[in-house]
């Protein structure tokens, strides 16, 4: 068993997007935690959003900022009443500044179980090359 | 006690409880028989968050657990309590993967929580759609409030 598997998980507070500025509709903002990994062909996002359907969730690229937001429907029906409330629903909303080594047309977004998987290609310049020297 | 201090306690050491106190006492005896948690930690630090609703006739607990589905969690029901456990897992992306952020956690959970009344534990239902769990546990007939007609004399 290594390290990772063995380790209880913790519970961790939904981080709120405080900035006033940023907000111009009612409701609370939340940041999604995310993983980002690089490897030789390209850059994977991934970002926990739970709640959000692959209909709500925006992909906005313009100007090599990519910004994710993700609409979250009140899961409680009318009729509940609260007897414990550890967590908030809200949106999700989260940017990020793209380098242009991204080859942006072929940008790939695939939602599943509340986790947002965003794989960035490479352009094709951008991959790295084994230069051979030649010997004289 | 054998140890007598010489600077002993002062007369007014011992204070009865006041209003606060009483309160105080009253609001973690409310959490710890909801959450199970320690005395003074209400609901803190327990995996996953819960949020618990009802209306007349069922008990609603809720818990965001992204990329996990039904089949991965592990669901018990008892006469008043909802045990939740499982394993969120991520998955290792090769071994040339360099990470720049590495936010989500991975990890065991188990969570015990304590209804404020009976359930049928007969019919409990489970659903987890778009990362978010939802069991709704319908209240026990004696569980549920009852109308009560008062009669004209």
């Amino acid at each position: 068993m290594t390290e990772a598997e063995a380790k209880a998980l913790e519970a961790r507070e939904k981080r709120e997007v405080a900035s006033a500025a940023e907000q111009t509709r009612p409701g609370l903002t939340f940041k999604p935690a995310v993983d980002i990994f690089e490897t030789q062909t390209g850059i994977t996002l991934l970002a926990d959003m739970p709640g959000v359907k692959a209909g709500d969730l925006n992909i906005d690229l313009r100007e090599d900022v990519i910004t994710l937001s993700g609409e979250v429907e009140r899961p409680e029906t009318a009729g509940e009443t609260e007897i414990l409330k550890e967590y908030r629903t809200g949106r999700y909303v989260r940017q990020f500044s793209l380098s242009d080594t991204i080859d942006q047309a072929k940008i790939e977004a695939e939602l599943q179980d509340g986790v947002l998987r965003l794989v960035l290609p490479k352009a094709e310049k951008a991959v790295p090359r084994k230069i051979a020297v030649k010997a004289k | 006690m054998a140890i007598i201090r010489g600077f002993g306690l002062p007369a007014w050491g011992w204070r009865v409880p006041t209003d606060l106190d009483r309160m105080r006492k009253e609001m973690d005896r409310l959490f710890d028989g909801l959450t199970g948690a320690t005395p003074g930690m209400p609901g803190a630090g327990v995996f996953p968050l819960t949020n618990v609703t009802e209306d007349s006739d069922n008990y609603y607990v809720r818990a965001e657990l992204p990329g996990m589905k039904a089949d991965e969690l592990d669901i018990s029901v008892t006469g008043e309590s909802l045990s939740i456990s499982g394993e969120r897992k991520i998955l290792a992306e090769g071994e040339d993967a360099k990470y720049h952020r590495r936010e989500r956690n991975a990890g065991k959970f188990s969570r015990m929580l304590t209804l404020p009344g009976h359930i049928n534990t007969q019919k409990v239902e489970a659903s987890c759609t778009d990362g978010v769990l939802t069991v709704v546990l319908p209240k026990a007939e004696a569980a549920k409030p009852k109308q009560i007609t008062v009669k004209a004399g």
